[in-house]
């Protein structure tokens, strides 16, 4: 019999007043008792609907129904045969617009908790299963994947188990993308990436740090060099501002500065050298996890006040639902329907408050969301000492732009054919944010080995 | 890991570095920077390309010793390596088509100074140079400057060198006494970069400055280097560093450079007494 339970077993967590002083991992993971009871509540329906909402098409019920039997190891492995970082997406995919939002038991209660069965079976291996040692045979090519996220290393470990011999090229000292200098401790611990990126390197992928291409080889360069593909993983990292008055002021921060600061960086460990203003009340401006990643931060590092300011409503917000709790349960206020206008400074030119004006819900616009309209009027001010812009990044221009006949939209997203990955460059394949804009970690997996695919596929033919 | 191939001490404050960096010197051009991390702790800090050797694979890096990585890279010897080397960042100085240029360079800034001077005395214009110090004991790289220009002036602000005044003085006695002068190139601290500008503007001549806000990834990524030019938001690390002087905001760049003065002093403060502390205990 199953367990039908409407409710998800409760995962164990830090207290909110505890875990927001911090930076150690929020959800502290199953047990093996609580992972087989919620595996008890899967009804492993024959049409399999969870499946089709994963973007890398999980073998959801039969991972589970391994877990259920008590074979972690195999739930483990099953999960990896179609996704390469199952400790990662299990802590950081949006479950409830993906796997969770197709499953069954959604309907008259919770769904069941795959991605919380998902992060138990990869925990579980990284403590207690081997990872068996693996060398493909050299098929003698070579391929140069450019960007260490998600994207490319998907890219990377799946050409290299084909037998390629792969170099990713990095910009940062550290590989991992996102998943390093943006995503915080709290949420996905460093150690986990850095596992999954030591895995790679056993496989032989050869990782170069350091190395910022567009500057130091051009793509054509890396042709000449002897690649005979190249993919493109670059993703999307250039951060974008509100433009309006005040935002140079002293205290101002793109969440990315702010975000690499603590964590690439690692301003909050005393023995490293990082400098890191400590404000005391922050407004962050924006409702993606970027915004709830940088308010819970400014928590961490000492702040009394953190304030989202998001220009929707709550139902409107693009964070994954878990964070948006976290983040109120942790005490971030949140000040929605308002709109910064302006940041007021001092006479030093450091922040001072922040200027809003409330919004309310118009007509739908084209993507079907009520268009917010300010309210005439309705100025208000908050006072802080620090702001953090989230409203967004875009792909970096430099590959686009030093890279002759790589054609990219009016975003600056690099135009490639959806089945393909290919680009309008023979030889060149890109995927990820780099492609999408702004999206998720599993996106970009998927994408990733999509290209993988092709690439090993258009090397082959040429042969 | 990037070793260290000479090393070289200009005055008290300022070394010279050459450095291992086969990839990066392929590529240099005057004008850009690279960025390092002297060990795995470290802060990431962007210095100009003051040089390079394409056929050695060596990059020429100049540096003052202001704040705790500083100190940290002068540390190491020849034969030590740095851990992280990045680059060749930013665009390269655009110098080419100018018949007579001014390069002035404020005490340190001479370093980024000079090599623009040689480029534009490469390219066939008539270079003066003109270079300031606080006094005549922390001058530096003399014979680089003067071998890279047509002319060069050494002020000193206390006149110990015999030629008291700033840069600005000897720039306007020079273009006053009508030196036709199409481009001036000024580097130095915000200041005098902006007291160049304010001269130059009165006499309508272009002016470029080499811009040094903070940065860390020097890519793009983060924002922290975000400076207006000619009222529009600008990232020096690939807009720059180099931009039309007259076009700068000076007043908002200076407030900024000063986010992290009190922690930074604070940290080179507790790192020179950590230093003394083992030298007394060893
Ligand atoms: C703060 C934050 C929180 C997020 N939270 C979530 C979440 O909870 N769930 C989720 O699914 N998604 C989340 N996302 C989004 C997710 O992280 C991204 O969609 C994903 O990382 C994209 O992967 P990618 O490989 O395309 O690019 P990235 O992860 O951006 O990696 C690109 C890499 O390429 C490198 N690079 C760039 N240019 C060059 C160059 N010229 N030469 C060499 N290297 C270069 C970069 O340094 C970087 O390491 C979050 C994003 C942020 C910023
Ligand atoms: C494009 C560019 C080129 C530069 N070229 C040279 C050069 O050729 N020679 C040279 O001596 N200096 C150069 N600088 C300045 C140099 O980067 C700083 O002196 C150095 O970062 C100081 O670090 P610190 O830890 O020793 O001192 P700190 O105590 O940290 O800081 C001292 C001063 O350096 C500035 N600074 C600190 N961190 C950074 C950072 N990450 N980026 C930029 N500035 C920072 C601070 O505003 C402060 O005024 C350049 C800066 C830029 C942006
Ligand atoms: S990879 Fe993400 S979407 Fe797919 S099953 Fe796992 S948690 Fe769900
Ligand atoms: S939809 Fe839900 S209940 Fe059905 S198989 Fe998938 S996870 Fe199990
Ligand atoms: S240094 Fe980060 S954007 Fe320029």
């Amino acid at each position: 019999m199953p367990n039908m339970n409407p409710k998800k077993t409760p995962i164990p967590e830090q207290e909110p007043n505890v875990r927001n002083k911090n930076f150690e991992e929020v959800s502290l993971g199953y047990t093996e008792a609580m992972a087989k009871e919620e595996a008890e509540r899967c009804l492993h329906c024959k049409n399999q609907p969870c499946v089709s909402g994963c973007p890398v098409g999980v073998h959801i019920p039969d991972f589970i129904r391994h877990i259920s039997e008590g074979d972690m190891e195999g739930a483990y492995q099953t999960i990896k045969l179609t996704n390469s970082l199952p400790a990662v997406c299990g802590r950081v995919c949006p479950q409830e617009n993906q796997c969770e939002h197709n499953c069954v038991r959604g309907i008259k209660g919770e769904p069941v908790g795959i991605g919380r069965l998902e992060r138990f079976a990869a925990d579980w291996h990284i403590k207690n299963g081997k990872d068996e040692e693996f060398h493909a045979e050299h098929n003698g090519h070579k391929v140069a994947v450019i960007g260490a996220g998600p994207a490319g290393l998907t890219c990377a470990g799946d050409l290299a188990a084909k037998g390629y011999s792969v170099t990713v090229f990095e910009a940062l000292h550290a590989a991992g993308g996102v998943l390093m200098y943006g995503i915080p401790q709290f949420r996905l611990p460093k150690e986990i990436v850095q596992k999954e990126i030591d895995a790679l390197k056993q496989k032989g992928v050869e990782i170069k740090t350091d190395m910022v291409i567009g500057k130091v080889f051009s793509v054509d360069e890396l042709f000449d060099m002897g690649y005979e593909a190249v993919f493109v993983g670059t993703g999307a990292g250039l951060p974008s501002f509100m433009n309006i008055p005040g935002e140079s002021l002293v205290g101002v921060y793109s969440a990315n500065e702010f975000l690499t600061r603590v964590n690439l960086m690692k301003a909050y460990k005393p023995e490293y050298d990082t400098p890191m203003i400590e404000p005391k009340r922050v407004a962050v401006v924006g409702g993606g996890n970027v915004a709830m990643d940088a308010a819970r931060t400014s928590l961490r590092l000492g702040a009394e006040q953190v304030h989202i300011v998001y220009r929707r409503a709550e139902e409107q917000m693009p964070a994954r639902r878990e964070e948006v709790h976290h983040a109120k349960e942790e005490g971030v206020e949140f000040n929605l329907l308002c709109n910064p206008v302006a940041i007021h400074g001092d006479k030093d030119g450091k922040v001072e408050s922040i200027e809003c004006i409330r919004m309310e819900l118009g007509e739908a616009d084209a993507s079907g969301r009520r268009k917010p309209v300010p309210v005439e009027g309705s100025n208000f001010k908050i006072p802080v000492d620090c702001v953090v812009m989230a409203i967004g990044n875009s792909p970096n221009p430099l590959i686009r732009t030093t890279t002759e006949g790589l054609e990219a939209n009016q975003r600056g997203c690099i135009i490639v054919n959806e089945e393909t990955m290919r680009t309008s460059r023979e030889g060149v394949y890109a995927a990820g944010d780099a492609v999408s804009g702004a999206a998720t970690v599993i996106l970009a997996m998927g994408g990733g080995k999509d290209a993988a695919r092709s690439i090993d596929r258009y090397i082959q033919s040429k042969q | 890991m990037f070793s260290i191939i000479e090393k070289r001490k200009l005055n008290d404050s300022m070394t010279l570095m050459v450095v291992d960096a086969p990839y990066i010197a392929k590529k240099a051009k005057a004008g850009q920077f690279i960025i390092l991390r002297v060990n795995e702790y470290g802060e990431r800090i962007p210095l100009t390309i003051a040089d390079y050797d394409r056929e050695k694979g060596t990059v020429t890096i100049i540096y003052q010793i202001v704040g705790k990585t500083t100190i940290l890279l002068d540390q190491l010897k020849v034969g030590d390596a740095i851990l992280d080397f990045i680059g060749p960042l930013g665009k390269a100085s655009e110098l080419e088509g100018y018949h007579k240029a001014a390069v002035v360079g404020g005490g340190a800034g001479c370093a980024i100074a000079y090599p623009q001077a040689k480029a534009l005395h490469q390219l066939g214009a008539k270079v003066d140079m003109i270079a300031g110090f606080r006094n005549k004991d922390i001058i530096i790289l003399e014979d680089e400057m003067r071998a890279a220009s047509d002319s060069l002036t050494v002020m000193t602000d206390d006149g110990s060198n015999g030629n008291q005044g700033f840069v600005t003085d000897a720039l306007k006695k020079r273009i006053e006494e009508g030196a036709d002068y199409d481009l001036v190139v000024a580097i130095g601290p915000l200041v005098m970069m902006r007291a160049v500008c304010n001269l130059t503007k009165e006499y309508g001549i272009k002016t470029i400055v080499s811009m040094n806000p903070i940065m860390i990834d020097g890519t793009g990524m983060c924002g922290g280097c975000r400076l207006t030019v000619g009222g529009k938001t600008k990232f020096a690390c690939v807009d720059g560093p180099d931009f039309d002087g007259h076009e700068v905001d000076f007043d908002e760049t200076i407030k900024r450079s000063r986010t992290y003065a009190e922690m930074e002093k604070k940290a080179a403060h507790d790192y020179k007494c950590h230093l003394m502390e083992s030298v007394e205990n060893a």
